[in-house]
């Protein structure tokens, strides 16, 4: 309600004796706020964690073929291997390899190529917006015209048409994620920077006569930050989910590095068959992580939004 | 208004000549174009008849003159794989889409809509919570993951619906759909149902925050120190505030769902001309590829004009913004 | 004052943030006669567009009366139940708003915006109702009323709009209207000539006019009676002579004082030293007493409402002579 607010602020003048919080702590306190939120930040860092240490944690490498016992295909959740004994806690696939390994390899894929092209498109985006705000005129419209019509189009389009012309391949996926995400960054940083220059603090640093780059840097960019957190997070979900989605369609990543999408494609056929856990299993694994990406980033969403302060 | 409306559509066509344009130097400039429209199992001597044919020995600029022409009567080359004009078969795949992403527009915007109207009146209530954390859910899932869960559920566990085609038709306008007959529903269900959950859940959200956004306004206020009731309140001065930027969201996000009903296709095996996308890739079927390309860029600037200009009609202070204040 | 249409007795509104307890609106008590106009006097932060929202129930969550009784004809509003206050809202009591910008709904007509408050409260046809609010349009000085009803907020000026506003707070002829510093917006001229439009409808129709606002000079021109609110308190209340020639507490004197027109010319502005205290943490007894230079130990005790004269209103242990 904004009259309280107005009372409430003016209610608190300059020299309040009660210690005023730093701006993380406040923040972190505003993002605790939501148990939703903090149970989404604790799966996604245990998610990390088992990825990143998929090789230690995992019980069997699923692409080393001495490992595999074909015997043991299409095994049921939980049932054992009847040469090496061990338990298949999620069921193998019809290759023999363990479920639960393959998760934990197909995650850490997944992770490293969502991560690595959210953060080229975002440098890409930043350096585009920066310039195309810092310098205007032309250079202004013609950068944003070219993301304009970009983000006019579906990005799964885009993808796929990319990814048809180009073939597979690991670098071709993430060359295709950074294209198709690299304007959202463009068109946040260059609103976010526009509104900064024309705040006082950018004309006082021009009238001392300071190189554009230390204006840029210095101090166009921290304020363009915290908008440009929020679209990385979420932009971090949705090239999961997308990369995902163009493993399946199998014109992802090739079969020897498989990605969560790509084993949820091998289990679809047999689907219909009742044989459900070699899509089941990755699929959950994929939900979890997207999920608990878009939990923390709903909150910092509701944090970071200066219309509904509070 | 008049002006507007050629403005927009003259950049429309702008865009289209530029995509286009874009399109051809991928294909024939870019990639190799011999590889990309002469088929792969031709020998060579097809390849060169081909490729006379196909004027790919002149200058580029004769190449994209006839490129030009050719595409304007519609000629985008022939499927390798069916023998038959590209655009023909786009255009025979075409209804089936367009009827998915129909139902599923409308399913999503029947209930997306009032579940975040329900959200943005109370939204620290026990509903308004489970309808933001369900519309989480909603657009994390990926696409074909819900899919393979309703496949799961529906037709392999409880056996109620089919799982993939679009059985029976009936003829609408010479048109054959499928919502019109029994058997056409029951396969429409489920595909229609996955690609809305996604827009669902978008809706949902957008109209959650745009009703919190228009209650703290002061014209909310205005409107209860006149007394009116709290329906007349919502439904006359909040909804028509809001449904400006959601109409143009549901617009433009049409194009969305034309896309990502691609996928839905796929694991539904539903005949539109995204299943035929994907099954040209994989068979690389690239004039086909092309016109799907180019169909596709058509209907996407088609929608964002005709979403421009109704945007201008629902917000009053565009349409008059020539209209001096006195 | 026999049969005032509106009583307020005891008035408290709280504001129960995770900060702490906000004191918006804190024991207030006036009452107005029909046809009488009412300053209420006060810088930003004073309470008094809160109470003006108290008076008609529009105060929303972490906020609410905790105490008092707002009697408006008679009857106590603070006991109404949502249904009743709606009947009453723009009916017996209306409300004009700071900002008309904002207050219409930019993308309503002003017909539609008009026509549903009279059909609010009134049983008549659209036609009637809409002829209503044409001639109310004219009322409040709109040419060509009836193509200007067909219009849209943003092709008004501020002005304009204000006037609109004031046309739809007189459709169902309120017994009180409260307007919240409705020309605080809008240009000095226009203001001017607000005022006197304003002053004039009150006393053509009999109805009574609480005016909120924190200029001085807009309440000697338009008012009968004044209230000087500080920190949520009424501190001093009295006839607007009364108060602007014989203030008897020190914050209406340094108010006026502070007035630039009543400065000297080349004379150092005056100037009421310190701030205004956080309604958070107001200091035991008198608000005023820090900034204050007739402040005595007996200040730190809450000094009680009384009435040293007659209609004179006064919180203060030690006023000016």
């Amino acid at each position: 309600m904004k009259v309280p607010a107005a009372i409430v602020e003016e209610a608190l003048p300059d020299a309040s004796p009660v210690a005023v919080q730093g701006p993380w702590r406040r923040f972190a306190t505003e993002f605790a706020e939501s148990r939703l939120a903090l149970a989404g930040l604790a799966l996604l860092a245990a998610i990390v964690i088992v990825a990143v240490a998929a090789p230690i944690v995992s019980p069997q490498n699923p692409y080393d073929l001495a490992q595999l016992d074909v015997l043991d295909s299409k095994l049921a959740p939980g049932e054992h291997s009847s040469s090496t004994g061990m338990t298949y806690w999620l069921g193998t696939d019809d290759q023999g390899r363990d479920m639960l390994s393959g998760i934990l390899y197909g995650l850490r894929i997944s992770l490293i190529v969502g991560a690595s092209s959210t953060l080229i498109a975002l440098a890409l985006g930043l350096a585009l917006g920066l310039t195309a705000a810092y310098f205007g005129g032309w250079v202004d419209t013609l950068v944003m015209r070219i993301a304009d019509i970009q983000l006019s189009f579906p990005a799964i389009l885009i993808a796929l048409v990319l990814l048809a012309l180009m073939g597979q391949g690991a670098g071709k996926i993430v060359a295709a994620l950074v294209t198709v995400q690299w304007a959202y960054y463009a068109r946040t940083v260059r609103s976010a920077a526009l509104v900064e220059r024309q705040k006082e603090y950018i004309e006082a640093a021009r009238g001392l006569a300071l190189s554009r780059a230390r204006i840029v840097f210095r101090h166009l960019l921290p304020n363009c930050l915290p908008p440009l957190i929020l679209v990385a997070t979420v932009q971090v979900a949705h090239a999961i989910s997308l990369e995902a989605t163009l493993s399946f369609l199998g014109l992802g990543l090739p079969i020897t590095e498989p990605s969560l999408g790509l084993l949820i494609a091998n289990g679809f056929q047999y689907l219909l068959s009742g044989t459900y856990w070699i899509s089941f299993y990755p699929g959950l694994a994929l939900l979890a992580t997207i999920v608990s990406i878009n939990l923390v980033a709903d909150q910092l969403r509701d944090v970071l939004n200066p219309r509904l302060r509070r | 208004m008049i002006g507007f409306t050629l403005r927009r559509l003259g950049q429309g066509l702008l865009v289209m000549a530029v995509m286009s344009t874009l399109v051809f130097v991928g294909v024939y400039a870019i990639g190799n174009p011999v590889e990309l429209l002469v088929n792969p199992q031709a020998d060579d001597a097809e390849r060169a008849r081909a490729t006379a044919a196909l004027g790919l020995d002149k200058p580029l600029t004769a190449q994209f003159a006839t490129f030009v022409v050719r595409a304007l009567q519609g000629d985008l080359g022939r499927s390798f794989v069916y023998n038959v004009p590209a655009i023909q078969l786009i255009l025979d795949k075409l209804p089936a889409t367009l009827e998915l992403a129909a139902v599923a527009t409308v399913i999503a915007i029947v209930i997306g809509i009032p579940l975040g109207l329900v959200a943005g009146l109370k939204p620290d209530s026990w509903l308004g919570r489970s309808i933001m954390a369900g519309s989480i859910l909603g657009f994390s899932l990926p696409t074909f993951w819900v899919g393979l869960v309703l496949i799961m559920v529906f037709s392999v566990k409880l056996g109620w619906l089919p799982p993939n085609g679009r059985g029976e038709t009936a003829m609408l306008l010479g048109v054959p759909v499928s919502f019109l007959t029994l058997d056409g529903l029951r396969h429409l269900a489920m595909p229609a149902t996955n690609l809305a959950l996604l827009k669902l859940s978008l809706l949902a959200r957008l109209t959650r925050g745009g009703t919190r956004e228009a209650l703290l306004q002061d014209y909310v206020k205005f409107a209860r120190a006149k007394g009116l009731t709290p329906g007349r309140v919502i439904g006359v001065h909040v909804l028509k505030n809001i449904m400006i930027p959601i109409v143009t969201v549901i617009g433009l996000e049409l194009g969305s769902v034309i896309a990502y009903a691609v996928v839905t296709e796929s694991i539904f095996a539903w005949p539109g001309s995204g299943k035929l996308l994907i099954d040209s890739i994989n068979q690389l079927d690239r004039p086909v590829i092309v016109a799907y390309l180019l169909v596709t860029l058509a209907i996407f600037v088609t929608i964002n004009f005709v979403v421009d200009v109704l945007y201008s009609f629902l917000d009053p202070r565009v349409r008059l913004a020539a209209a001096p204040a006195h | 004052m026999s049969d005032p249409v509106l009583q307020v007795e005891g008035l408290r509104t709280h504001f129960f943030t995770r900060e702490g307890v906000v004191k918006a609106v804190d024991d207030v008590s006036f009452a107005i006669g029909r046809g009488r106009i009412l300053g209420l006097v006060g810088e930003s932060g004073s309470g008094k567009s809160m109470t003006g929202y108290s008076i008609l129930g529009l105060v929303d969550p972490p906020g609410r009366i905790v105490s008092g009784r707002v009697m408006l004809e008679g009857r106590n509003l603070t006991d109404l139940s949502p249904s009743e206050w709606r009947k009453v809202r723009g009916n017996r009591v209306a409300m004009i708003f700071q900002d008309p910008m904002m207050t219409l709904n930019p993308v309503l007509r002003i017909d539609t915006q008009m026509v549903e408050a009279v059909r609010a409260h009134r049983d008549v046809t659209r036609d009637e109702a809409l002829e209503r609010c044409r001639a109310a349009l004219e009322r409040v000085g709109i040419a060509s009323a009836g193509e200007r009803l067909r219009q849209y907020p943003h092709q008004f000026s501020g002005g304009m709009r204000q006037r609109v506003a004031i046309a739809i707070a007189l459709l169902n002829q309120p017994a009180l209207i409260i307007a919240d510093e409705p020309t605080t917006a809008l240009d000095v001229t226009v203001q001017g000539q607000i005022l006197a439009e304003v002053q004039a409808l009150c006393r053509d129709s009999g109805t009574s006019l609480v005016w909120i606002t924190h200029d001085l000079s807009v309440v000697a021109g338009l008012a009968d009676e004044v209230c000087v609110m500080y920190a949520g308190r009424i501190v001093e209340s009295g006839s607007v002579d009364e108060i602007l020639d014989r203030p008897m507490h020190p914050y209406t004197r340094a108010l006026l004082d502070s007035v630039p027109a009543r400065n000297a010319p080349g004379r150092p502005l005056a100037q009421i030293r310190g701030m205004t205290p956080s309604l958070m943490r107001l200091p035991p007894g008198c608000a005023f007493r820090e900034r204050c230079s007739r402040a005595v130990d007996a200040c730190r005790a809450d000094p009680a409402w009384r009435s040293p004269a007659a209609g004179r209103g006064l919180r203060c242990v030690n006023p000016l002579p």
